[in-house]
């Protein structure tokens, strides 16, 4: 019992990163019907992004001009990072996606994976071929509680994105952004005609999901405090697969799935070799969409027309 | 003049859609254009409306100003004119208030938008005692009050209409074009297209006939129904 709460509190850890970049995938692709390939990497240069304003946060707070606990630090810079993340996504859909909206998709997934590659070796190119170490701005503290061992990181790591997930989910159903973003979900070609500026909706998309992208790559780093250009490519699958498995547009899904994929990873990897672990992991997840293939609250199928 | 569109031409994937039609309203009027189905009347209204890209030598202006300069959203918030597309086309995934609250998007008017939606309740009653509910759950006949709803609420200048009778029994679609008349009473100009050429004539003070993108007749409506070329088109004999 004790290994498996034990487990169950890294699983949440691990799955709030797939939750907060599942959820960047879903919103461009309820929207655009597009997987937005160069998200992965948004979530690695948000990562990096928060190692630069972090450490220019911490010399600022260390030569005395302006004093900062490092808490303070480490929640401005998961605002800041978040704020100039959004530019790149909103870059990366102005210069990549807008001049390929009526191209065929296939077109569009391709770019996408050149964005995911240049943002990959633009990160080699401006910081070496090495790797970085996230600064420490937290002292771990571990609390024992019957035997699990929960450290305040991963606290604040599940509190911070299941805070995110709720502020976005009111933001889609209580605003009227949000409201405009539901009504292109369902039937992009009519929106224009409320009135609703739908390029500047696209923008607004794509920068809340590589906002959350940029907090999902922050909070990786207080975790696991190596940062490498190639670390958004994995995740950035997975957090992939979670959005599919969560349903098209949906966010409790996207959420639910990637915890359940976090939970699936570590579970696996406590009863069977951890190098086995992705392979048994994603069987299991290939198996539920094989009986879902909408995934858990998506649409079976969209009828969207062209007016 | 209201809206001038002169010498309008469409193409889709290299096939003409429509090849120079010309067509003037003055403001307060009901105008609408009939023809077959194919003809180029929806065509015509997503033109207007910018919805799809005309070529070149199109000139349209809106009370003087130059439509091709404004982009789709602006066409509604800017010049205010509302388009209830063909076959309504509403969010289902939305509830009735906000379907007519995303229809004022761009509005600024916080009182007016109050005031208007009063108004759409008042005009269509139905949809005040639905307001909560998903416009996907309602009927066939609720359904077009609201996307006339929608459309009173995002720019009211002139409606675009295209074919409000579409699958309405003959009662229920007397009841749309009643609350239209009342709307058009009110201050807002009405272009309609439809294939029901009687009902839409009958409803409009002018007319146009549009067969295979071109106007081939244009005049007031009672000359029209009485137009024997008309007559064997589209009115049955």
């Amino acid at each position: 019992m004790v290994i498996f709460l034990q487990n169950l509190v890294n699983a949440l850890q691990w799955g709030s990163f797939y939750a907060l970049i599942a959820l960047g995938y879903s919103m461009v692709y309820s929207i655009l019907m597009l997987f937005n390939f160069a998200h992965g990497d948004i979530f690695m240069v948000g990562a990096y992004i928060g190692f630069g304003v972090s450490i220019g946060l911490l010399a600022l707070s260390s030569s005395g001009a302006l004093a900062m606990p490092n808490w303070l630090i480490l929640a401005l810079t998961i605002l800041f990072s978040m704020f100039l993340t959004s530019f790149v996504g909103m870059i990366v859909e102005r210069v990549g996606y807008r001049p390929l909206r009526n191209a065929p998709r296939a077109s569009a997934a391709i770019t996408g994976l050149m964005i995911g590659i240049i943002l990959e070796t633009g990160n080699l190119i401006l910081l070496g071929a090495r790797r970085v170490s996230f600064p420490s701005l937290v002292e771990t503290t571990v609390y024992n509680v019957g035997g699990v061992f929960v450290t305040n990181k991963k606290i604040m790591i599940v509190l911070v994105s299941l805070l995110l997930t709720l502020a976005l989910h009111l933001f889609v159903r209580r605003t009227k952004w949000g409201m405009a973003m539901r009504a292109m979900a369902f039937d992009f070609a009519v929106v224009p005609l409320m009135g609703v500026p739908v390029n500047t909706m696209i923008a607004l998309t794509f920068a809340i999901g590589s906002a959350l992208a940029a907090a999902a790559g922050i909070l990786f780093g207080v975790a696991y405090p190596v940062l490498d250009p190639y670390m958004g490519i994995l995740f950035g699958w997975k957090a992939f697969v979670a959005a599919i498995l969560g349903g098209r547009g949906s966010i409790l899904g996207a959420t639910l799935a990637g915890f359940l994929l976090g939970f699936t990873e570590i579970f696996v990897a406590m009863i069977f070799p951890s190098t086995l672990r992705d392979l048994i992991a994603y069987s299991i997840i290939l198996l539920i969409l094989t009986f879902r293939p909408h995934g858990f609250f998506g649409e079976p199928y969209s009828a969207r027309l062209r007016l | 003049m209201l809206l001038t569109v002169e010498d309008l031409r469409v193409s889709y994937d290299n096939i003409k859609a429509l090849h120079g039609v010309s067509f003037r309203i003055d403001e307060g009027e009901i105008v609408c254009i009939i023809g077959a189905n194919g003809a180029g009347k929806s065509t015509t209204l997503r033109a207007i409306s910018r919805l799809v890209p005309v070529e070149a030598g199109t000139k349209m202006t809106f009370l003087g100003r130059d439509l091709l300069q404004y982009p789709a959203d602006k066409v509604v918030s800017e010049l205010g004119i509302s388009h209830v597309p063909e076959g309504r086309r509403l969010f289902d995934n939305l509830t009735v208030m906000e379907n007519l609250r995303l229809a004022t998007f761009a509005r600024k008017d916080g009182k007016a938008i109050g005031n208007d939606l009063e108004r759409v309740f008042s005009i269509f009653r139905r949809l005040s005692e639905r307001q909560d509910q998903k416009a996907g759950t309602l009927s066939g006949g609720e359904q077009q009050m609201l996307a006339v709803g929608r459309a009173f609420m995002s720019g009211r200048k002139i409606m675009l209409l295209d074919e409000p009778s579409m699958g309405l029994a003959p009662l229920l679609m007397m009841n749309v074009f009643d609350s239209l008349a009342e709307i058009n009473r009110e201050g807002t100009t009405i272009l309609v297209v439809e294939q029901n050429a009687r009902m839409a004539l009958q409803f409009a003070g002018r007319g146009y006939v549009l067969e295979n993108g071109r106007v081939v007749l244009e005049g007031r409506s009672g000359e029209l129904l009485a137009d024997p070329r008309v007559k064997k088109a589209y009115l049955g004999g």
